[in-house]
């Protein structure tokens, strides 16, 4: 029941604050479209690096997202009232983690077309691609949701959270990015399955890990 | 602890990085009464009030609130205390029904829109039930946090500064609430500037000046220990 009660917490708040999204999304559409600049007039490079790129400017976007999460809970020491309560932390990170990915999957959803026309893609498996950008989402939002917590308390915030949350999530990167390429371009090796798997590790590890620490990292 | 205490403290002390904000604070609080806390800025007061709500941990000393120690049992304790702290414990972005919603369902209490219109009423918040609280002044943040504040129901009400920021008729507010907070037998620490007020309608006070206490004593007696 505490979850439910903190997930319905947090996706009012979203709700309430959706101008935001429109933000970071925006953010994330100026990144792919510098990365197509960058990458030049070459239609295959851009083809080729169009995982990475797509991949990159979800990262970049998440860092803003996570951040914004917590503003609210901090400002007025709203989280803190809810300790207090006591509401479970373990609970509070559930329903912030949750939401997050939701939001994370949502805004990789809005991007993935946008990276089509940038890139001359084509979308062979559409469904598939969008359950890997909901395990990536989730690999991004269970340490990010933490870190975001932890820098959000800091003097430096923006900067530590990328710090914190860049290094970590290599693998989710690394996965994602092949998973996709694999996706887009055929799988005649097979190993989609794989890369797949090492995702979902990494998934099952930190949403459990961080479930566990967010009260030390929330609790003085 | 005895029974008939709703919080009884020794040596609890704590410091900030190199400063002590609290030394050796004693303190006994009876079941029903109500305790204010009184001294300068940064005496130590809010730092006081937030180690009994189990917000902030002591760096020694050991304190019971409503029969359970701070550290070893601090969910039993966040049961039985509730906090008026200087932030309001709110969700800018939500209306103030929102937000004692938030509240009411974390506490499993009745959360219909009639039930939490009748405590924002109480708060003198009812027509602004359904405003964003950033639209809220600073009074009116503060009359919510009360509102939350009274929907715990809390075994022990401990309120930091509750006069701040509100107009006049707040203050009567304040003055009511604490009324019926008593009547019903709860116990009360505020830690207020507003002595004379204060010693109204507290039994006991203590003074602390750099985390320390310097006097403590029926809160009658107060005015005329030349507080400032």
């Amino acid at each position: 029941m505490t979850l439910a009660d903190a997930l319905r917490k947090d996706v009012l708040l979203q709700w309430r604050t959706r101008a935001r999204f429109l933000a970071v999304l925006a953010f994330g559409a100026v990144t792919l479209l510098l990365f197509s600049f960058a990458a030049g007039p070459d239609t295959g490079a851009l083809r080729r690096h169009a995982p990475g790129f797509l991949w990159l400017a979800l990262l970049l976007s998440s860092t803003l997202a996570l951040a914004e999460s917590f503003q609210a809970e901090f400002e007025q020491r709203a989280l803190e009232g809810l300790l207090l309560l006591p509401a479970p932390a373990r609970s509070l990170f559930y329903g912030k983690a949750l939401v997050n990915a939701a939001h994370l999957t949502l805004l990789g959803g809005a991007l993935v077309p946008l990276a089509v026309v940038l890139y001359d893609l084509a979308l062979p498996r559409p469904g598939a691609l969008l359950g890997l950008l909901a395990l990536g989402a989730a690999g991004l939002s269970a340490p990010g949701t933490l870190y975001a917590a932890m820098a959000s308390q800091a003097r430096a915030r923006q900067m530590l959270l990328p710090l914190l949350l860049f290094p970590l999530v290599v693998p989710v990167l690394l996965s994602t990015v092949k998973a996709t390429a694999l996706l887009l371009t055929g799988d005649p090796m097979g190993q989609l399955r794989s890369w797949l798997l090492l995702l979902v590790c990494f998934d099952a590890v930190y949403w459990s890990l961080c479930g566990l620490l967010f009260g030390r990292v929330v609790e003085e | 602890m005895a029974n008939d205490l709703a919080v009884e403290a020794a040596g609890l002390s704590r410091r900030y990085a190199r400063r002590w904000a609290l030394v050796d604070v004693a303190l006994r609080v009876p079941r029903g009464s109500a305790l204010m806390v009184a001294g300068r800025n940064g005496s130590g007061k809010s730092t006081l009030l937030r180690v009994l709500a189990t917000a902030i941990r002591p760096t020694r000393g050991s304190a019971r609130v409503a029969g359970f120690d701070l550290v070893a049992d601090p969910d039993d304790v966040r049961r039985k205390t509730a906090l008026l702290g200087h932030a309001s414990y709110t969700y800018d972005a939500l209306t103030a029904l929102e937000n004692l919603r938030i509240t009411a369902r974390f506490l499993r209490r009745p959360h219909t829109r009639e039930a939490l219109r009748a405590v924002l009423d109480d708060v003198g918040l009812a027509e602004r039930a359904d405003d964003a609280v950033e639209t809220f002044s600073a009074g009116m943040r503060r009359r919510l946090a009360l509102g939350r504040v009274l929907l715990q129901d809390a075994e022990v009400v401990l309120l930091d500064e509750p006069y701040g920021q509100l107009d006049p008729p707040g203050f009567r507010l304040v003055d009511r609430l604490l009324g019926r907070l008593r009547e019903g037998g709860r116990s009360v620490l505020m830690a207020t500037h507003l002595l004379e007020r204060g010693a109204g309608l507290c039994d006991d006070a203590l003074v602390l000046e750099t985390g320390r206490v310097v006097w403590a004593g029926p809160a009658a007696d107060l005015p005329a220990q030349g507080v400032t």
